[in-house]
């Protein structure tokens, strides 16, 4: 068994966020880390993140840094990851990629305590890093650029210090002295216990590195206590001078406090949410500097969210006051990064990432504030805030993130046989239930109704050098409308055009003139004067095509005329032919090049079967280049340009035909000689498909219409073919107008639909419904459709408590998510959303609970169920049950007063709930006490299968209770999943121990342990392949199937041979049979959901898996050895030729856990379609294939699965 | 092997040992060996992100304070350590 493995979205979730200049000189843009990905954004002219670049580094980021060298304009990434290895990074924007330009290895692989990679700091003036591990280790390292201007490094020089922790390091801004690294650490060996309490006893230090440059060494230079609860430290701005008093600010619970060698400290409180009892400590967890030539501030965001602005009052290195003031609240961020045109660049945590812009920078008096002044006299009086509407931010972007996704299930929600991923996100009131679709997403600008049904349109501008379309032409069966564009759209008649016959084709040719082509000929329109010219006697053109300056017609017989802009700006007749001698069915002229005259190649489409090129080259106007046979009738052409590949040279010139059996071919045309090459087809639907060429972010791109509708773009520089999440559409063309700059019109049935296309970006796109709590479970009723989530906080509030608190603190309550904001509000600005400030905290062991019932397809909560006495429900599951003549019920498993750390609870239930209410709302029938935790439960042939804690049960249904009918005690942890094989095979998949294996003996009604798996594995999702195959993922992010040796499973199956293997089960702690593993994969992200699926009519079966940082991925089978030899080989080369940019080889970060084993790397595989031509090449020919060959195996493989 | 061997053989271990921090030797304790463990896991936690994630979750704490926790947490992970058996 071979896979291949293949990420469909990568994840969107930020571990690490960087603000700097990365690209060219002033740029600004923001380096993103998402675990194993390394990606640019930059803010567009509309205030929008835009992803430029992101790649898979096959590593684990865990730190970045930007580097600086003295004088330079650009910034360097230094990377922190788990290769063992410092690496330095630039962005070529030549080759609009990442380069590595060092990477000095330090240390042994893998996310260690002592190997460093954990912190990455630098020094502000670019001249040294530090790069730190958590426990004992330091190197620095020196930077500096040689005789030709390049980045060169030194040897390591170490700082190490045995037992000691290290909390954080910056680099301190000390101008052009030695530079100094802050670190803040805890001698381990140091350790005292309170011999009353037995509490903990140490001292935490904010310790300075310095490094000699003129001796070449480092030397702790000076240390000093800070509070135990400190974690993290902000470098000041300083070196001399105006910029700043220099020194570090030491962030604790509850106190900020500015440090610096040789200066009294100026200790400062931080503003605490009135809701926040005084015991719990409020601890920061990220900050930002914005340093301009008169100021700098600090940004720093509290674990509830809310940001302080701290600003301190210096003069000639010395700091008199230290202030700190509320500035606005936001979802809590993992980075901030704040852009030197006002900006705020909010990496979430959890939910959509924020992109704000500051309206002030919390001047205003009012604001709750504290100050080290009032500190220093005494007064420790807490400054008290609540949470308000945001003041001094204006949002303006929302970067969709699924981070954390928790749980996932696959339906075919609208009924259309494409299915929809319906994933649970989000955290506490952050979160959300989003329906996941293949497709781009469509945004409709207007409908509107048409007097029939019109079988084409087109837009078109009536001057060149205009921004926007004037009209849009709409030909039915026997008249043409003619629409401008303007304020609104309206008929018109004085266009000069003909409305009386249906049109062929529109356009604009030359400066100002417009060509319609129609059955009896064609009409150039010009300011001055109107051309006509008459098709033949008896020939009545069947299609026609038109760029700028060309226009061909294809007439009756076969017969193509080509006609050319002439030097009076006048289409003349320049030569005909009869390519094939059959009846024509469809002609493509592409755009005329940049700089060119004319286009040189005519496609034509022919009823033989058939794509000619013809040149149309003065030359040899009209002579067949090539030839193409087809398998069906080509029903439309569409030649466009795009820039594909790395090599920023000539873009590259692709025809698509759509063919009439729902078939789209692709082909590369050679622009020199005309041949075509590469070419790759791709099943779209059941109609017939129609091509029309518009542009899709700003390149060429096609839209081809069958069934779906779907858009072939180019995207970072590679061709993408992606379903449009809309319905079927008839005709389309693209439309510009103030409104709308890059949309389309499309026609489907008698309505006209102005559209747009917004995000290239995302493989699926995401519609949320806002759910109350964090979700945990998720369950579809398959007679309805509707979907049942189970949702539980804990250290929270539910509903009630929370009004009630809200009310006796006086704190006005937010508004809950996606509740819609009160009319009298909207001139105030935006409202409070609980989904932006949070939540008060409650304690721990307090829980809020619901279930919620959903409808996907009209994305409506149908009615929500609250959960009292402290109860939590984290399992569900819906089971036809066998003595209610298969009636779907509704099975939650609850826990309450649970404690987390350790695992206590006071009862645990499952309740049994009933649809009601034509399905929309559950009634409960009864609840079952039991005495551990519920967390999975399985339909087992019609009745309850349930895992208590670590033992596994099997209920029937009664009148007041479920009925105990048989058990299975002594799994060694805790049941994770239960999946149901046969009715006399289980399998239960441990929360520590992997798989175990189970056969149910019915005559007796007992279960019985018959095998497991060799290794301890941390279980977080399972997937059932065959009856002895079973796919699982854990904790630390691996995929791996495990299978049953044949004989045991056909020994067990022989009740006789059973019996004498299987009674002295568990004698050594552990089952008699072990299971072998097939496939190990280091996914690199911890994955939570796996299923056997099929992603929409013509794909394979797959395995499906979405990650916690929101990626989703697919695995699936080779279907031949000669597919798996040619990727495997492939991969092997690449390994050699193009090592990943983390600087860890990719087998080994595969193999992080376990050796990788049956599986083929499709994310590393497609690394090919980024290399150079050339390199390209040179693999290729080891391969004994053409680089073409190759990359179109390699969309296959990918075709099949999506 | 001389004896010179076996010398050079058991200073490469000893080197090894104070190279690699959590590696065993004979006169391990379980106390050690279990506080070598539990810094291991929780540097884990601290430097994986998808695991604090998942913790961050069922905790539903924020992600910096699910590191901050792991890493004070390491400072002393099976409280104080027993008392010496020759005292």
């Amino acid at each position: 068994m071979h896979l291949y493995a293949l990420t469909l979205q990568k994840s969107s979730g930020i571990t690490a966020a960087l603000y700097g200049t990365f690209s060219g000189a002033r740029a600004q843009e923001v380096i993103v880390a998402r675990c194993k990905v390394l990606e640019l954004m930059r803010p567009d002219d509309n205030g929008k993140m835009q992803t430029v670049f992101a790649t898979d580094v096959f590593g684990i980021i865990r730190s970045l840094a930007t580097c600086r060298l003295t004088g330079g304009n650009r910034d360097y990434i230094v990377i922190g990851s788990d290769s063992g290895k410092i690496v330095i990074v630039e962005f070529s924007a030549e080759k609009g990629c990442f380069e590595r330009v060092h990477a000095e290895t330090y240390g042994k692989t893998g996310l260690r305590r002592i190997v460093p990679g954990q912190y990455i700091a630098t020094d502000p003036r670019g001249r040294a890093v530090m790069v730190g591990a958590v426990e004992k280790q330091k190197l620095v390292y020196t930077l500096n650029r040689d005789s030709a201007a390049r980045l060169t490094i030194s040897s390591p020089l170490e700082a190490h210090k045995s037992n000691v922790l290290t909390f954080h390091i910056i680099g301190v801004d000390v101008g052009f002295e030695n530079p100094i690294f802050a670190a803040l650490e805890v001698d381990m060996e140091e350790v005292e216990n309170d011999p009353e309490t037995g509490e903990v006893l140490y001292e935490k230090n904010l310790v300075y590195y310095e490094l000699d440059l003129g001796l070449n060494h480092v030397v702790r230079k000076w240390s000093d206590a800070v509070d135990p609860t400190s974690n993290l430290l902000v470098s000041i701005p300083g070196g001399g001078g105006a910029d700043g008093p220099s020194g570090v600010l030491v962030c604790s619970e509850n106190f900020v406090v500015y440090k610096n060698q040789g200066h009294p400290d100026r200790r400062c409180a931080i503003p605490r949410r009135r809701d926040l009892p005084a015991d719990q400590g409020l601890l920061l967890v990220s900050s930002a500097v914005h340093k301009q030539r008169d100021l700098f501030f600090v940004l720093l965001q509290s674990e509830h969210g809310d940001l302080y602005k701290v600003t301190l009052d210096w003069k000639e290195e010395q700091v008199s006051e230290l202030k700190v003031r509320y500035l606005d609240s936001v979802p809590v961020c993992a980075s901030l990064c704040i852009l030197k045109t006002g900006f705020l660049f909010c990496a979430s945590e959890s939910g959509n990432h924020g992109f704000y812009q500051f309206q002030g920078v919390g001047e205003d008096e009012d604001s709750p504030s504290c100050s080290s002044l009032t500190f220093e006299s005494g007064d420790e009086t807490i400054v008290e805030i609540e949470p308000r509407p945001l003041q001094n931010l204006l949002h303006v972007d929302d970067i969709d993130s699924l981070c954390p996704l928790i749980d996932c299930k696959v339906a075919d929600v609208n009924k259309d046989g494409t299915p929809t991923l319906l994933t649970l996100c989000g955290k506490g009131p952050r979160s959300t239930l989003r329906l996941l679709r293949h497709g781009l997403a469509v945004s409709e600008m207007a409908v509107s109704e048409l007097p029939g049904n019109p079988n084409a349109v087109w837009t078109v501008k009536t001057r060149r050098d205009a921004e926007h379309d004037a009209y849009i032409v709409v030909s039915f069966a026997n008249v043409t409308l003619i629409l401008s564009v303007g304020e609104t759209v309206e008929e018109v008649t004085d266009s000069g055009l003909n409305d009386q016959t249906p049109t062929l084709f529109v356009g604009l040719v030359g400066e100002d003139s417009l060509v319609q082509v129609y059955k009896m000929g064609w009409r150039q329109l010009r300011s001055d004067q109107r051309n006509e010219w008459k098709a033949p006697h008896g020939k009545e053109i069947e299609c026609a095509t038109a760029n700028n300056r060309q226009l061909a017609i294809a007439v009756e017989g076969g017969e193509v005329i080509y006609f050319e802009l002439d030097q009076q700006g006048v289409l003349a007749e320049v030569d005909k032919k009869v390519p094939s001698g059959t009846k024509i069915s469809c002609i493509e002229v592409g755009a005329v090049p940049a700089g060119r005259q004319r286009s040189r190649f005519l496609a034509v489409g022919s009823w033989d079967n058939t794509i000619r090129i013809l040149s149309l080259d003065p030359d040899d106007c009209m002579t067949v280049l090539a030839v193409l046979a087809v398998p069906t009738l080509p029903k439309s052409a569409a030649l466009v340009s795009m820039p594909l590949g790395r090599s920023s040279g000539a873009e590259a010139l692709v025809l698509c035909i759509g063919l009439d059996n729902g078939v789209m071919l692709r082909a590369r045309l050679d622009p020199r000689n005309g041949q075509l090459s590469d070419t790759r087809t791709r099943f779209l639907g059941a109609k017939p498909v129609k091509l029309v060429s518009m542009p899709f972010g700003g390149t060429g791109g096609v839209l081809a219409l069958s069934s779906r509708p779907f858009a072939t773009y180019c995207y970072q520089h590679s061709l993408h073919l992606t379903p449009l999440s809309y319905q079927g559409l008839d005709y389309g063309c693209s439309f510009s107008s103030e409104h709308c700059a890059e949309g389309f019109v499309g026609i489907a049935g008698n309505t006209l639909r102005i559209l747009a296309v917004e995000k290239l970006s995302d493989t699926f796109n995401a519609e949320s419904i806002p759910l109350r709590y964090t979700p945990r479970r998720l369950a579809i009723h398959s007679v309805s459709g509707h979907a049942v989530v189970v949702e539980a906080d804990h250290n929270a509030y539910n509903e009630e408590e929370k009004q009630q608190l809200y009310t006796s603190l006086s704190i006005t309550p937010p508004l809950p998510a996606g509740s819609a904001a009160p009319d009298e509000e909207e001139e105030e600005g935006p409202p409070l959303m609980e989904a932006n400030v949070g939540v008060p905290r409650a304690q721990p062991g307090k829980w809020a609970s619901c279930i919620r019932v959903v409808d996907p397809a009209s994305k409506q909560t149908l009615s929500i169920l609250e959960l009292a006495d402290n109860e939590a429900a984290l399992s569900i599951a819906m089971i036809p049950l066998r003595d209610r003549e298969g009636e779907i019920f509704v099975f939650v498993g609850t826990v309450k007063d649970m404690t987390l750390h350790p695992r206590q609870l006071s009862a645990a239930f499952i309740h049994v709930y009933q649809f009601t209410n034509k399905n929309t709302t559950l009634a409960l029938v009864h609840k079952t006490q039991v005495e551990d935790v519920p967390y999975a439960m399985a339909n087992f042939c019609g009745r309850l299968m349930a895992g208590v804690g670590n033992r596994l049960r099997i209920y029937d249904m009664g009148k007041k209770k479920l009925l105990r009918k048989c058990e299975l005690k002594g799994l060694p942890t805790m049941i994770q999943s239960i999946n149901v094989v046969s009715p006399s095979r289980i399998v239960v998949g441990d929360l520590a121990e992997s798989f175990h294996f189970i056969k149910y003996n019915r005559q007796d009604n007992v279960m019985m342990v018959f095998a497991d798996d060799v290794s301890p594995r941390w279980l977080t999702a399972a997937a059932v392949l065959d009856v002895n195959t079973l796919a699982g993922a854990d904790k630390f992010g691996n995929i791996f199937v495990s299978r049953l040796p044949q004989e045991v499973s056909d020994d067990v199956d022989d009740a006789q041979l059973l019996s004498s293997a299987v009674n002295e089960a568990m004698a050594l702690n552990g089952a008699p049979c072990k299971s072998e593993e097939l496939v190990q994969y280091h996914v690199g992200e911890l994955v939570t959901s796996l299923q056997k699926v099929t992603l929409g009519a013509g794909h394979d079966e797959i395995l499906l898996y979405t990650t916690i940082l929101g990626g989703v991925g697919a695995l699936l089978p080779f279907s031949s050895k000669d597919d798996l030899d040619l990727c495997q080989a492939l991969e092997m080369h690449l390994r050699q030729d193009a090592p990943p940019l983390s600087g860890k080889d990719q087998l080994v970060f595969r193999s992080s856990y376990f050796p990788l084993k049956g599986i083929v790397d499709g994310d590393f595989c497609s690394v090919y379609n980024r290399l150079t031509p050339e390199e390209q090449r040179s693999i290729a020919e080891e391969l004994d294939r053409t680089p073409a060959e190759v990359s179109k195996k390699l969309e296959e493989l990918a075709s099949r699965i999506i | 092997m001389t004896s010179q061997e076996r010398f050079a053989v058991n200073y490469q271990v000893e080197h090894l040992q104070t190279k690699y921090v959590g590696t065993g030797h004979a006169d391990t304790t379980k106390f050690e060996w279990g506080v070598n463990q539990h810094r291991d896991s929780l540097a884990l936690y601290v430097a994986y992100d998808p695991l604090g994630h998942f913790f961050a979750v069922a905790e539903n704490e924020s992600l910096g304070r699910v590191k901050f926790n792991s890493l004070q947490k390491m400072i002393q992970p099976c409280g104080p350590p027993p008392p010496k058996e020759d005292e």
